[in-house]
């Protein structure tokens, strides 16, 4: 998975987990939880869900580190760099 | 004696597999429409079932519905349609002291087995099962999803009494209003059993699930060809309130709670008994202050399982078989067994009786069971009685639970 393929992904799950959020317009750099209604236990179905698609396991003490998109992309990366995308929600 | 508040009823929320709202099931009920329909579930395949098809984002986001539980989803939907059937502005009461009350057959069998079959897929790693299991499986669910959707924060708890639930929702609402505990009760039964294979395997491995080629003719209560029970999902939450309260504030008022009663068999986990029954009805009679002559129409539980029936109408013909003008009538006919729901929405579906006078029927009874026999059962048609002023509403459940609760037309 590229980068790019990483926001994909990434939105496509925060599409699932919050499917009244408009994901089209996030900016990368800003706090999710600032731009759209997500809460923790939405941030434990994120995990979860990269868990279920990706087999990637995220301990407690990194949730800080997926706070952006950006963050996202930093701290994924290299867990998902061999990873085929899955996209289940319409992006 | 201490004299307590009267409590009526002054809005109706329903979901039924027959309509959404207290209208259309009544027009449905008058015209013998079914709302069972052809179904398939995990692990058990092809059965039947009572589908509701209210729409869950009237009143929820979609991330409730996706975090929430369908017998929530059931709930937020009636309490909503209640609120505004009632035509109550929430933001003009005290949000500590409205009381949400649900009757429950069961809660989490559906979200347990979702969660089952999810670790399941991977290889029961149990790093798979979800932080939703808890919330979504605790026994005040239902209720506490109506909390949040409304923004409430009074007591919510949901009143588990297996089948006999919808009743017991219903004489708790009305019992915290009349302790003062709550200025508003929603307060009624919710289901959402169609959704756990659980309970058609149980019913089936019992003997007890129905089986029709018509999915519509497949309960049939008193029916010499009835074979069980069609399971349905649905609900019904009433606005209660304090008689003084609602006349206060010019409310309709479709019926007063009279009285009630709720008591056990003590004879079996799953078989009823006629004598048990029979206090429980004499019971609310009697809490009522009134003799079985005063009911004009009694709603009966009527699961169209061949034992059951029979109980019932045991007890049914013990009470009221020498009373002329007691007309009998039963709506899992249409609908099958909304189980936490079922006292509920059979008690609405017969709320218009107070104002056209009419009688919706049983359906499907194509040859009585001479063992169910009782007199002024109305069959497959509508009958105009004239008037109806009081209603007796029945309700069993497993484990020998009773529920009987007497509504009367307000004349004021």
């Amino acid at each position: 998975m590229t980068p790019e393929e990483v926001v994909v992904a990434i939105k496509d799950i925060i599409e699932t987990i919050a499917p009244d959020e408009d994901v089209s317009n996030l900016d990368h750099t800003e706090r999710l939880r600032d731009q759209i209604d997500l809460d923790s236990m939405d941030f434990l179905d994120i995990v979860m869900e990269l868990r279920k698609l990706y087999g990637a396991q995220v301990p407690e003490e990194d949730y800080k580190e997926l706070a952006t998109i950006d963050g996202c992309v930093s701290y994924l990366h290299p867990l998902l760099a061999d990873k085929e995308l899955h996209v289940t929600a319409k992006v | 004696m201490v004299e307590l508040p009267r409590v009526v009823i002054t809005g109706v929320g329903i979901t039924s597999p027959n309509g959404n709202d207290l209208g259309t099931v009544r027009k449905n009920l008058l015209a013998g429409v079914s709302g069972v329909q052809p179904y398939e579930i995990r692990y058990f395949g092809k059965t039947l079932a009572g589908i509701c098809d209210f729409d869950p984002l009237r009143y929820q986001k979609k991330k409730e519905v996706r975090r929430g539980t369908r017998a929530g989803g059931v709930a937020i939907y009636c309490a909503n349609e209640a609120v505004r059937d009632a035509g109550v502005d929430l933001s003009r009461y005290d949000k500590q002291r409205v009381g949400i009350y649900p009757g429950v057959t069961e809660h989490g069998n559906v979200e347990t087995e979702n969660e089952v079959y999810n670790v399941s897929q991977y290889d029961y790693d149990l790093r798979f099962w979800s932080h939703h299991h808890n919330p979504r499986t605790v026994a005040n669910n239902p209720a506490g999803e109506v909390v949040l959707n409304l923004d409430l924060r009074g007591p919510a708890y949901c009143l588990g009494g297996a089948c006999a639930a919808g009743n017991l929702g219903l004489i708790h609402g009305a019992q915290m209003l009349q302790l003062g505990e709550v200025d508003l009760a929603l307060a009624g039964g919710v289901s959402e059993a169609i959704h756990t294979f659980g309970i058609f395997a149980s019913f089936a491995s019992q003997g007890a699930l129905a089986k029709h080629d018509d999915p519509t003719r497949a309960s049939r209560p008193f029916d010499k060809d009835r074979n069980g029970i069609v399971v349905s999902e649905g609900g019904c939450l009433y606005m209660l309130e304090r008689l003084e309260d609602a006349e206060k504030r010019g409310a309709r008022i479709y019926g007063e709670l009279i009285g009630h009663r709720i008591n056990s068999d003590g004879t079996d986990f799953v078989l009823p008994d006629p004598a048990g029954q029979n206090a429980c009805i004499r019971g609310a009679l009697a809490s009522a202050g009134i003799e079985p002559d005063e009911v004009d129409l009694v709603s009966t539980h009527a699961t169209s399982t061949p034992s059951g029936d029979v109980a019932e109408v045991t007890a049914v013909r013990e009470v009221f078989g020498d009373c002329e003008g007691v007309y009998v009538n039963n709506t899992k006919s249409y609908i099958g067994h909304a189980m936490g729901g079922a006292a509920a929405i059979e008690l609405a579906g017969n709320l218009p009786s107070f104002d056209d006078g009419v009688v919706h029927p049983t359906i499907n009874l194509d040859q009585l069971d001479p063992e169910c026999e009782v007199r002024n059962l109305v069959a497959n048609e509508a009958r105009d009685v004239g008037a109806v002023r009081t209603i007796l509403n029945m309700s069993f459940g497993m484990l020998g639970i009773n529920s009987a609760v007497v509504i009367r037309r307000f004349d004021p």
